[in-house]
């Protein structure tokens, strides 16, 4: 096992990809001769050359839309956002062309793409450049979305969204990009739609994705440390497909659950997830599902204040103390 | 004026491309506009019987265009256009039966039913739709020619668009990705002068022509009229020829008109936003299908005869795609979930993996 970046850990996956298809190739603004603006790509246009990896302007709609086509005729298109925030401006592109295109025709046309990049607020750089989008696109049937937590998870859940046949939206985070975790030599592959149980518990599910799982393990051992509370911590790692098994069989276990995101309240992951539990696990709670999210406002610049408004620990701490 | 209309006309026919043509070739030309205009009257007829739902853009009028580019295409061309796609998929082979269905929201459809009038689809003819957002297929038409230049194939892709969809910005943004990574992607406005209600003038401001905004980008551009399809097919070979041998784009505006309204449900487009002179006077000077009838027969390619045949043969045709349509049976409930997710229709293994649908 190697320690690596985040960053690192999605560069190996790009990179045996590539070399495993030639018909991989990654696209966006500075990814090529400028390594990228979070160097998730550096030394790939080196290694690879211009026709691999390729530099586009600053036109989201169209070189997403671009992908989308090349990707209809075979190419397998990973396409950076420099932000996920950016995406908006290819909305259309994404949800009416690369999610509706298989539909439209009956199955007879599918798009092999990946669009990546950060999604995430904690950076004090403003609104237009914290959103998380996560619910928003697992809400289109034809797309796929995957939030990994840790380099691990980055470069197997990669490795699996470039060999997809359908359109996967990856979800990375700029604040986890320079964290270090164990990535083996050996190639892996971790299926989109398993989740991943990264503490085992009894008394209580933390159930998240993205970074809220790494806050979640933080609390959960605040609350083994402080409060002899065991708590489980179930990374979703992937939003669409969802493992609705593994968050069943956790909660059936503890008998509690809390979901933690830093998505926004209103129709985030954690509404449907604590719908489906209700649905199908009524019996099995002992109290009602909590959801923690980022609070409920446009993402405030003020360093100080940006921290209090995504999940930390000690929210979790205090949601998990009201119903254990 | 009458006579140069004429000189210009009689120089298209000479153009390598059209004067090498059979009287084979050309009855087929003519033949293919015919069955797209027999096709959209029987589709209309079918609407007014209350046969299908949603919009309707017909393509009578434009006939030359549509048939006139697709002509030209090789194995590695391809197609891909807006909402108003009939003429086009009747062009690149697809049979009036599948397209008839579609409309008709049948599982014979050749989206089975999932895609309706503007998501017409044939990939197995190059053809990539059929889209219903106004320009948002200008980015997938720059994406085609991509694959088709990344793949080392000597291929070009169509793109077509309305004049109205000139004005997005994703156009435009396709347009300098096209010049700047010099990409064999063939814009062709299909400039009929009106966007829904709005016509030309009160939609673009422009110098010359909308095709001219390709100067901007260092792009090659023409502009031409659609009346001659001979016109229409010099016009498209010389862009394709470009993509091909040079990889570079092309911007063709080429000028036609629609003879009903935006869509069936736009009733008082006479009267309206234009007037009904207009359309008779188009009708009456510029009709694609007239004009090359009338030529075909004076050059004694054809006769009225033999195109009253082939008129009678498409009239059939549609009507018999129609009575195939209503005889289909309607997609079953069960492919509301089909085709979403290519992983899970094939059922592999990451299509088995995780729940996919959230039906309760
Ligand atoms: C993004 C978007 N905006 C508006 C519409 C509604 N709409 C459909 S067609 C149309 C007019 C487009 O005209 P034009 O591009 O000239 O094509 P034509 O209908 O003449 O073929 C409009 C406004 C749409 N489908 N998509
Ligand atoms: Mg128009």
């Amino acid at each position: 096992m190697a320690l690596i970046e985040y960053r690192d850990a999605l560069n190996q996956a790009f990179a045996e990809e590539m070399e495993r298809d030639p018909n991989v190739v990654l696209m966006g603004e500075e990814v090529a001769e400028y390594d990228g603006a979070y160097k998730v790509t550096r030394g790939l246009w080196q290694r690879f050359g211009s026709k691999r990896v390729m530099d586009t302007p600053i036109s989201e709609a169209g070189f997403i839309g671009m992908g989308i086509g090349a990707s209809m005729l075979g190419i397998r298109p990973v396409m950076e956002l420099m932000f996920w925030s950016f995406a908006a401006v290819a909305w259309d592109q994404i949800i009416n062309n690369a999610a509706q295109v298989r539909y439209m025709s009956g199955g007879l046309i599918n798009c092999p793409i990946v669009i990546r990049g950060p999604a995430n607020g904690g950076t004090n750089v403003g609104a237009t450049h914290s959103h998380n989008h996560e619910n928003f696109l697992a809400n289109i049937p034809g797309l796929k979305v995957v939030c990994p937590a840790t380099a691990y998870d980055a470069k197997g859940l990669m490795k699996s969204a470039i060999r997809d046949n359908d359109p996967v939206m990856f979800m990375e985070n700029t604040l986890l990009y320079g964290e270090k975790g164990e990535v083996p030599e050996a190639e892996y592959l971790i299926p989109l739609g398993k989740a991943d149980v990264k503490r085992e518990g009894t008394d209580i599910s933390l159930i998240a994705h993205g970074r809220a799982a790494l806050t979640a393990l933080k609390a959960a051992e605040l609350l083994a440390a402080e409060h002899n509370i065991n708590a489980e911590v179930v990374d979703l790692r992937s939003i669409r497909p969802l493992d609705e098994e593994a968050i069943l069989a956790s909660v059936r276990k503890t008998h509690r659950a809390v979901y933690i995101e830093e998505n926004k309240p209103f129709c985030g992951v954690g509404a449907q997830i604590a719908s489906m539990l209700q649905e199908k696990a009524f019996d099995d709670l002992d109290a009602p599902v909590l959801r923690i999210s980022s609070m409920d406002a446009p993402a405030i610049y003020s360093p100080e204040l940006e921290k209090k408004q995504l999940p930390r620990p000690l929210d979790i701490v205090e949601k998990v103390l009201s119903i254990c | 004026m009458a006579s140069a209309a004429k000189a210009k006309q009689l120089d298209f026919a000479k153009t390598p491309i059209n004067s090498k043509l059979s009287a084979q070739q050309k009855v087929r030309l003519l033949t293919e506009m015919v069955r797209i205009r027999r096709f959209e009257t029987e589709s209309l007829r079918q609407y007014q019987a209350k046969k299908m739902g949603g919009f309707l853009h017909l393509y009578n009028g434009q006939e030359s265009v549509a048939v006139g580019c697709v002509s030209l295409m090789g194995d590695d061309d391809h197609v891909i256009t807006a909402y108003r796609d009939h003429g086009h998929a009747l062009a690149v082979g697809m049979t009036m039966n599948e397209c008839m269905a579609e409309l008709f929201g049948k599982v014979t459809g050749c989206s089975k039913g999932k895609g309706g009038s503007m998501h017409f689809f044939a990939p197995d003819k190059n053809y990539w739709g059929g889209h219903g957002i106004v320009a948002g297929q200008t980015p997938l038409g720059l994406g085609l020619a991509y694959a088709l230049k990344y793949k080392g194939v000597k291929g070009a892709a169509m793109c077509f668009m309305g004049d109205g969809a000139v004005n997005q910005g994703c156009f435009y943004e396709s347009l300098n990705m096209a010049a700047l990574f010099e990409i064999p992607v063939v814009y062709i406005i299909e400039n009929n002068g009106y966007s829904m209600g709005t016509s030309l003038a009160r939609s673009s401001s422009f110098k010359s022509c909308l095709a001219e905004r390709a100067e901007g980008f260092n792009i090659a551009w023409a502009q031409c009229n659609g009346t001659d399809i001979y016109e229409v097919r010099a016009n498209v070979q010389t862009a394709i020829e470009r993509a091909h041998n040079e990889s570079k784009p092309t911007v063709l505006e080429i000028a036609t008109y629609r003879y009903y309204g935006h869509s069936v449900a736009d009733a008082k487009h006479t009267g309206g936003y234009r007037q009904k002179e207009e359309i008779e006077h188009y009708k009456q000077n510029h009709d694609p299908i007239q004009v090359f009838k009338r030529r075909l027969i004076e050059e004694g390619t054809l006769t009225e005869e033999k195109y009253e045949q082939l008129d009678e043969a498409a009239k059939a045709e549609a009507a018999a795609a129609a009575q195939f349509a209503d005889e289909s049976p309607i997609p079953s409930e069960e492919s509301i979930t089909q085709d979403v997710y290519f992983e899970v229709d094939r059922q592999t293994e990451a299509g088995r993996t995780g729940k996919h649908f959230f039906n309760s």
